[in-house]
Order: C-alpha cells, then sequence, then structure tokens
C-alpha cells in the first residue's frame, strides 16, 4: 500500500478536534461581548434629560477638556444599584459622571437617584437603546472613560468594584 | 441532548426580558414592519442574519428580548433611511465585532472556515478517484 | 431502599461488563475455549440489569422519593405523571444512565439475536461494546450517581419547572438517544472485526439492521425536534443552526453516509475500510456530541449545570475510545484492501459520490461549530450561523440530491450514460416545469429556494422510477424503503425550499375587533380574555381566520405566565396557534399588549405568518424514517430467506 499514512488522517484530525476542546476547556468561553468602538469619538447624539431636574446628555458636552465617565445604567437594573457607592466614591474624588439611562421611565428614574444617590451631572434618557448600540454596550451597567476630547478610551463591563476605584481615578488622571 | 439544549436556548429566550424588566413599550420598529415590501424584505433578511446580544445562539429576528427589539428598530429606521443592508451590517460590526454577524467575513482568522468545502472536496475527489481509476485499466473477473 | 438497590444493581452491571471485557480478551488471545462461553450471558446480563437500575430510578421519580437528591433537584409531588417519568432522564445523571440502558441493552441485543458473525468477530464486539460501557459506567458511578440519597430529606423538589413540562419533549431524548447510542452497535461491530481481521459482506450484513435501526431513531428524534422547536420557540422557524442542533445533525448525517457504503461493502464487497471508518466515526461524532452539551463548550446555554470535572473525564473517555478505535484502524486497515474496484458510473460510483458529498457536509457542520474555538485561539471572536451553512452546505446538499437521481437508476459494476439518459426524462421534465414555472411566475426568489424546488421536483420523480414497470407487489421491500426514503427527502427538501421562499408575515398591533389580512387569509382579532390553566395564568386571543373560500377557523394563541420559582421572576411563555391546511400553515402568536398614549383600549402585538408547505418537512422527515423502516424489515426477510437457502444447500450437501 503506497499511501498508508493516510490511514492515520483521522488520527490527526481526531488530535486537532482534541486540541480545539483542552484550549476551550483550560481558557472558557467568555461571554462578554466587548464594544470595538474604542479610542474612536463619541458617537454623534441628544439625549433628553431621563428625569426633571437633572440635565439631558449630549456629545459635544463630553468634550469639555475633563476626563470623565459615562455610566450606562437603568433603573430596573438591579447590578447597578450595587455599583452606586462607587460611583459615589468616584464623584467625591472629583471624576465627572455623566448618565445614560436605558430604557427607562422618569419616574422610576427619580425614584432609583432617591434610593441610590445622584452621582450624575447629566443624565440623558436612551429609550430606544440607541446610542447604547451606537457605543457597543451590550448590558447595564456599563461604564466608558472618556478623555477630554470627547474619545472614549475604555469601557468597563459590569460592576465598577470598590477596588477598581483608585485605578479608574489614575487613569483618568493620566488622560489630562 | 438537541432538545435539551433548545430547552436552554428557549429558558434563555424567555428569561431574558424576565431578568432584565423593564417598563417601556418596545421600540417602534420592535414589532412593526416597515411599509415598502421590498425595504422590509431587506431588512429582516439582514435582521436574520445579526447575532442578538443578550440571548447567546439567536438572531435578533427570532428574539424576544428588549435588546433584540431595539436592534430590530435600529436596522428597520437605517434601511427605511435608504442604508443598505450592507453598511448596516459594517455599522454594527464596527461597534460589536464580528461577534454580532452570522455571516463571517473573509480574513486571516476565518480562510480556512471559507476555503474548507473547496478543501474537504478535493481532499475527497483525490481520494475517491484513487478507488474509481484501477476500474477502466482491470476488468474485474 | 430501592435507590441503594438501584446502586448495587449499576455496580453488579459495571462487574458484568468488566468480565465480558476480560473473557473476551482471554478468548482472542487464545486462551481457554470455555471462557467464550461466558461473554453472551453476561453482556445480555448486563444490559437487563442495567436497564432495571434505570427503571428503580424512574420508580424512585414516580414516589416522589424527595430523600433522593436527584429526585428533590428535579422532581416536585405535584407534577404530572407524565413529567414525573420523564423527570428520570430530564438531567444529567438520569440522562447518563439512560445511555448505559441503551448501550447495555444494544449490547445485549447483539449477543441475543446476531448469529451471522463469525464466533470471534462476535466475542471481539461483544468485549468491544462491553468496554464502551464500562468507561460510562466509571463516569456514572464516580462522578453522576444518580442514585446518591440526600442527609435530610427535603419536604417537597425543586424542579417544577414549567418550561420542561411538554410533552413532546419527555419523549423526545429518549428517541435521539436510541438513535445516538445505537451507533455504539456499528462501532464495536467495527472494532471487532478490525480486530479479528474480518471485514468483508458478511460483517457489513450483519452491521446493517443495527446501523438502520438506529439511524431510523435519529432521523424522527430530529424531525420532531425540529418541530417542537418550531412551535414552541414563538418565532416559526424550524432550524436554527444552533452548536446544538448541529452537533446532533452531525451523527445523523454519519449514518446516512455509513447506511449507503455499507450497502456497497455488503453487496459488492468493495469501500471495506471506508466503511469501518464511518462506522467509527458515527458514535465517535454521537460523544463528541454529548461532550459539547454537557461540558459547557460552546455558547448555546443549556439547561445541565455546566461541570467541568465532567468535561474532563468525558473528553478522556472519548480519548481512549476514539483514539483506541482510529489508531487500531490505523494500523489494521492497511491490511484490508478496499476490495472490488468499479467504473465511476455505476451504483457504486454514485453511492462513493453520496458518501464524499455527505461527509464533507458533516465535516463543514462540524467545522462551522468548532470554528469560533479556533478563531478565539487567534485573537477573533466570531460567530458562525445560518448564513455560513447555507452559502457551503446548501450546494452541496442539492448536489447529493441530483446524485441521488442518479444512483438507483443506474446498475452494480458499470453502467452506461445513454441508458441513464433514457431512463431520465419524465424527471427532468418536471424539473423543467417547476424551474421555469417559479421563474415566470413565482416572483422573486432566492436562488437556493429555487433551485432547491426545482431539484426536488425532480428527486419526487426520479425517486419513483424504480418502480416503473415492475409488479409492485413483487418490489422487495427494501427497495420500497429506499423509494419511500428518497421521495420523503424531496418532500422535505420541497418544505424548505417552499417555506423561505414564499413564507409572508405580518406583525401588527391590533385591537380586538380588528382584522387583519396575511396572505390569503383574513384573520378578525375577536377578543382576548384571560384563562388559568393548572400552574399558570394565561391571556388567550381568539383569532378567527377566514379563507378566500368562505371557510372560517378558529386559532386561540396565548401567552402564558408562570409564577416564579421559589421567589424568582415570573417566567413568560408564548403558545403558538397553527392552524394546518393543504397548502402550508397559518401561524400565530400573541405578544405584549401594546398601551396605548391615551389608555384607550389596550392592543395587542400580534405575529402571523403563512408558512406555504412548510408541514411537507416534517412529513418529509416521517417518510424517510418509515423508508428505514421498510428497509430494516426487508433486510429482516431477506436474512431468513437467506438462511433458509443456506440451510438447504447445506442439508443437500449432506444428503447422501
Amino acid at each position: 500500500m503506497k499511501r498508508r499514512w493516510i490511514l492515520f488522517a483521522p488520527l490527526a484530525i481526531m488530535a486537532l478536534l482534541f486540541g480545539a476542546f483542552l484550549y476551550r476547556l483550560s481558557v472558557p468561553d467568555d461571554r462578554l461581548i466587548e464594544s470595538q468602538w474604542i479610542d474612536k469619538p463619541m458617537p454623534l447624539f441628544d439625549l433628553p434629560p431621563a428625569t426633571a431636574g437633572v440635565a439631558g446628555l449630549k456629545s459635544s458636552d463630553l468634550a469639555d477638556g475633563r476626563p470623565r465617565l459615562v455610566n450606562v445604567f437603568a433603573s430596573w437594573c438591579i447590578p447597578c444599584r450595587a455599583e452606586a457607592p462607587q460611583l459615589e466614591a468616584l464623584k467625591a474624588a472629583g471624576v465627572p459622571i455623566d448618565g445614560i439611562a436605558i430604557r427607562d421611565r422618569p419616574d422610576d428614574v427619580a425614584a432609583f437617584l432617591r434610593e441610590n444617590g445622584n452621582p450624575f451631572d447629566r443624565i440623558g434618557s436612551d429609550v430606544q437603546s440607541s446610542v447604547q448600540i451606537a457605543l457597543g454596550s451590550s448590558g447595564v451597567p456599563e461604564t466608558f472613560l472618556i478623555d477630554g476630547k470627547g474619545i472614549i478610551r475604555e469601557q468597563i463591563q459590569g460592576v465598577i468594584l470598590a477596588d477598581d476605584v483608585p485605578g479608574i481615578i489614575a487613569r483618568l488622571e493620566a488622560m489630562k | 441532548m438537541s432538545a435539551r439544549l433548545l430547552v436552554a436556548a428557549m429558558l434563555t429566550l424567555f428569561m431574558a426580558p424576565v431578568a432584565a424588566q423593564d417598563r417601556l413599550p418596545p421600540a417602534p420598529y420592535a414589532y412593526q414592519q416597515l411599509a415598502d415590501p421590498a425595504k422590509e424584505a431587506k431588512a429582516k433578511a439582514l435582521m436574520e442574519t445579526l447575532r442578538c446580544l443578550v440571548c447567546q445562539g439567536q438572531s435578533i429576528a427570532d428574539s424576544d428580548a428588549p435588546l433584540a427589539g431595539d436592534m430590530r428598530h435600529e436596522v428597520r429606521s437605517k434601511v427605511a433611511a435608504g442604508e443598505s443592508p450592507d453598511a448596516i451590517r459594517k455599522w454594527l460590526v464596527a461597534r460589536y465585532g464580528n461577534w454580532v454577524s452570522y455571516d463571517p467575513p473573509f480574513d486571516r482568522a476565518t480562510a480556512l472556515l471559507w476555503l474548507a468545502p473547496l478543501l474537504f472536496l478535493a481532499i475527497g475527489l483525490w481520494l475517491a478517484f484513487g478507488r474509481l481509476r484501477g476500474a477502466n485499466r482491470e476488468e474485474e473477473p | 431502599m430501592i435507590a441503594e438497590l438501584g446502586l448495587a444493581l449499576l455496580w453488579i452491571a459495571a462487574a458484568l461488563a468488566c468480565l465480558s471485557l476480560i473473557a473476551g480478551i482471554v478468548v482472542l488471545r487464545g486462551g481457554p475455549k470455555d471462557v467464550a462461553g461466558l461473554v453472551r450471558p453476561a453482556s445480555v446480563a448486563q444490559g437487563v440489569l442495567t436497564a432495571a437500575a434505570f427503571a428503580l430510578l424512574i420508580a424512585l421519580f414516580v414516589r416522589s422519593d424527595m430523600s433522593v437528591e436527584l429526585v428533590a433537584r428535579n422532581s416536585h409531588s405535584l407534577k404530572p405523571m407524565l413529567f414525573k417519568v420523564a423527570g428520570a432522564w430530564g438531567n444529567h445523571e438520569g440522562s447518563m444512565l439512560l445511555w448505559l440502558t441503551i448501550l447495555g441493552l444494544s449490547g445485549g441485543l447483539v449477543a441475543l439475536f446476531e448469529k451471522r458473525l463469525r464466533a470471534d468477530t462476535l466475542i471481539a464486539t461483544l468485549a468491544a461494546q462491553a468496554a464502551l460501557s464500562l468507561g460510562f459506567f466509571a463516569f456514572l458511578l464516580f462522578s453522576s450517581n444518580p442514585f446518591k440519597r440526600l442527609p435530610i430529606a427535603p419536604p417537597d423538589g425543586q424542579g417544577l419547572n414549567p418550561l420542561l413540562q411538554d410533552p413532546g419533549l419527555a419523549f423526545h431524548p429518549p428517541t435521539l438517544y436510541i438513535g445516538y447510542v445505537g451507533l455504539s452497535v456499528a462501532f464495536s461491530f467495527a472494532v471487532g472485526a478490525l480486530v479479528t481481521r474480518e471485514i468483508g459482506p458478511a460483517f457489513a450484513r450483519a452491521m446493517r439492521p443495527w446501523v438502520l435501526g438506529s439511524w431510523i431513531f435519529l432521523t424522527l428524534g430530529i424531525t420532531a425536534g425540529s418541530y417542537w422547536a418550531y412551535y414552541e420557540l414563538g418565532w416559526g422557524g424550524w432550524w436554527f443552526w444552533d452548536p446544538v442542533e448541529n452537533v446532533s445533525l452531525v451523527p445523523w448525517l454519519a449514518g446516512a453516509a455509513l447506511l449507503h457504503s455499507v450497502a456497497v461493502t455488503a453487496t459488492r464487497n468493495a469501500l471495506r475500510a471506508w466503511t469501518v471508518m464511518l462506522a467509527v466515526i458515527g458514535f465517535s461524532m454521537s460523544m463528541v456530541g454529548t461532550f459539547i452539551v454537557r461540558s459547557g463548550l460552546l455558547t448555546s446555554v443549556h439547561s445541565f449545570a455546566v461541570d467541568p470535572e465532567r468535561g474532563t473525564f468525558l473528553l478522556v473517555l472519548m480519548l481512549v475510545y476514539i483514539g483506541g478505535a482510529l489508531t487500531l484502524f490505523a494500523f489494521r486497515a492497511s491490511a484490508v484492501a478496499e476490495g472490488k474496484q468499479f467504473a465511476l458510473l455505476s451504483r457504486e460510483g454514485s453511492l462513493v459520490i453520496n458518501n464524499l458529498l455527505l461527509t464533507t457536509i458533516l465535516a463543514l457542520v462540524l467545522l462551522g461549530t468548532l470554528y469560533p474555538i479556533v478563531a478565539e485561539a487567534m485573537g477573533e471572536k466570531i460567530s458562525v450561523g445560518p448564513p455560513y451553512y447555507n452559502k457551503v452546505a446548501g450546494p452541496l446538499a442539492l448536489i447529493l440530491c441530483l446524485v441521488m437521481v442518479a444512483g438507483p437508476l443506474l446498475r452494480w459494476r458499470r453502467d452506461d450514460g445513454r441508458t441513464l439518459w433514457a431512463r431520465l426524462p419524465l424527471a427532468l421534465l418536471a424539473g423543467a416545469t417547476v424551474l421555469f414555472g417559479l421563474i415566470l411566475f413565482g416572483g422573486p426568489i432566492g436562488i437556493l429556494p429555487l433551485l432547491g424546488m426545482t431539484v426536488a421536483a425532480v428527486v419526487a420523480v426520479a425517486s419513483l422510477a424504480p418502480l416503473w414497470k415492475r409488479k409492485l407487489r413483487r418490489v422487495p421491500l427494501p427497495t420500497w424503503g429506499m423509494v419511500i426514503a428518497h421521495f420523503g427527502v424531496a418532500v422535505a427538501l420541497a418544505g424548505m425550499a417552499a417555506e423561505s421562499a414564499f413564507i409572508k408575515e405580518r406583525l401588527v398591533a391590533a385591537a380586538p375587533g380588528e382584522t387583519v389580512k396575511v396572505a390569503d387569509f383574513t384573520v378578525k382579532f375577536a377578543r382576548v380574555e384571560p384563562v388559568a390553566g393548572p400552574n399558570y395564568t394565561a391571556v388567550r386571543a381568539t383569532l378567527v381566520a377566514t379563507t378566500p373560500s368562505g371557510s372560517s377557523f378558529i386559532l386561540h394563541p396565548a401567552a402564558r405566565t408562570f409564577p416564579g420559582l421559589m421567589g424568582g421572576a415570573p417566567t413568560e411563555t408564548n403558545e403558538a396557534a397553527l392552524l394546518t391546511r393543504p397548502g402550508g400553515q397559518l401561524y400565530a402568536v400573541l405578544g405584549q399588549p401594546v398601551p396605548s398614549a391615551d389608555g384607550s383600549a389596550d392592543r395587542y402585538q400580534l405575529r402571523l405568518w403563512w408558512k406555504p408547505l412548510v408541514w411537507w418537512i416534517w412529513l418529509g422527515g416521517a417518510l424517510i424514517a418509515m423508508g428505514g423502516t421498510l428497509a430494516l424489515l426487508g433486510r429482516a426477510q431477506l436474512l431468513a430467506i437467506w438462511r433458509a437457502r443456506r440451510a438447504r444447500k447445506a442439508q443437500m450437501r449432506f444428503a447422501p
């Protein structure tokens, strides 16, 4: 038989298959979809106020020379409540924070702010998630670090933990 | 096996809106077709190839998740405004990466995927004709 | 006591599997011949005891014995009886026990009924089957014991998940499992034949009914699963190319290829090594699929708790079995000549092309399913979905159907083009009629559905050709089986193509009293009312669909809300309503209420589809399974005749 080696081909294919399996078992699939809209200017938008007494948010507000956070949140999002103290801490450290409320109603946002405090300078209401989609964000809460020119520098998915706060302050500081 | 997975798919499908219980009505174009049938057909075909971000393994055309509804609204609005499906896909890929499209592009990482049909057929034909060639040379008893 | 007895039975069954394996090895190594007598009874007993253990597990679920952890986690005393029983296999441990039961029973059946195989090959086969069982026994007993007791029995179980309570769903897994695990017999036959180097027509004929049997169950299982997804998911899709669907399709494709190659080996003693290879691939793919589902390898979220330890255990088992079989193949198959050769234009030639296309499709489905992992290793996150599979597998499937047209009309060994051509005009005429009809009157249709319907017409007519000018009562059953199965492929293909080409969709927010038009139907949204079910509340709509001819039909789509389990959020499901007409199905879903700005009469989201010929898809699947069944019956019959004739010959030879 000239082509005896071909009989080992199935074994080789199996080895490749098992290689892929092993890779995936050792590096589990992370299910977070990261935004690719990083190091790019904030998409253009002009969102109305999410609730009475807090200003709405438009993209031109974000290029005033001060690095800042844009927090994508919702009153119906339970983890967002857990994030409130960290946002307060950032606020207290002098970090400007703006909010985008996803699929929310004014009364609900007001109640959320009453219960959890209001670290936001402005909150835009994104009722059809269109700004969220334009940002490449896939859930709440998410936080974007924006430099003074209105360029998105980083995306944080999920709740900001207490340990993350000093790092965030330092990174925003570095953008100045 | 597949049944169970489908159950899972269904669970996520139905759980998604529950997990994120907002109280807003769906966006206008989430459950409403475009008036122009040609544009609606384009939008529909595109939506079937875009992956729902929160339900894993479902296109935005087959999901009740609110974000899928908002993405349908986004797609239909853009199609209504005259954007081409290709441009809309590119717009979304620029934000979410190729993950969001069920139609992978041809690039360095997917070359093997797209060339596989030809490669497999070529190998198969080579093996099969190795079998057949002999028949012409020697007659069977 | 039942749980302890069940566990004891499992340990004894495992010991018997061990005995079969050791006895088999001893005999094959030339040990004492009387040991051979142990293998058959041990295999039968192992199957019976495993089945008994499984029956005891069902009994525990029926009695709602909450002191058993598995029952407490997956059942509830208030569940309807059907779902208590189904609860036994609706979880990881129970389904692995079902897997083992089928593995054991298949081995037992082979031990009882397989009389055609050479004695040593049979022993090797049973030993291989026992080796398979042994690994899964280890998996079950060491990492997934279904009979584990709880130290303190809870007052009641946790498993009252409404979504799992569907009669279709209750019987779907066992059907599929019989198919998947049934393929283990072909795997063991292949290993047995490689060990004893007996690969030829007798081996192929012995293996064929087992392959056919499991493939019938796979066909039924996949068809039923597709219909279930269709009516239950509420969006009218019948195939999503989801990773889980794909891993269920792959063993089916392997089975289909094997079914055709085994015919060549049985009839013409050709393609021997290839047939053995496919027999190994079939069950290997069943194991790969199970591994992918159980280890949570791919992002198709599933209802089993993902456990990396179990994933690793299964991976090691697979490595041993698949690796072992393929290594054996690599060393032994070189000694197996490929057997008799043949011309391209012959029955064998067409079956080779059939196998080439089926295995290419198989490889592409597997590659597409796993490719996101490969891409991620290269630093890119991608999704592979319907557009990819339609583009790469669609054309190949259509070519495959054309080969299916020619194959049955060709003679074995060699044929010539002119005679084939002479048998085809009617079929080609049908195809041309459909093609031009659609181009002229069909409106804009995608190229794949257009070709799909054309090819379906050609296949439908050509598949009946083997019956042409024959006395129908004298056509052998396997030929009937082939004709019906191939005709079923045409029916399913026509359904798929027509549905995607002519589907009509209507999404509206309508208030009761309003009328909606979809396709030829006028649908009146008569009313909505609350309904209370046994464990849910529902909003049920009444729709009256009127056809152009004036007949009216009532549909009741509903949106159900199940209270949250243990304080969790409530779960909502859509119950689609289906109206089946000769030309297709009307599919109605009741969606969310739409609050209007002024708070006036509530409007509801209605989703209506007219799906032309959609039920042909599952009719086709059922026909394919029926064809398989006829072929299986025919094979059994043929064997009886063949055996009787041989017995007579033997008698004549010894007659004085």
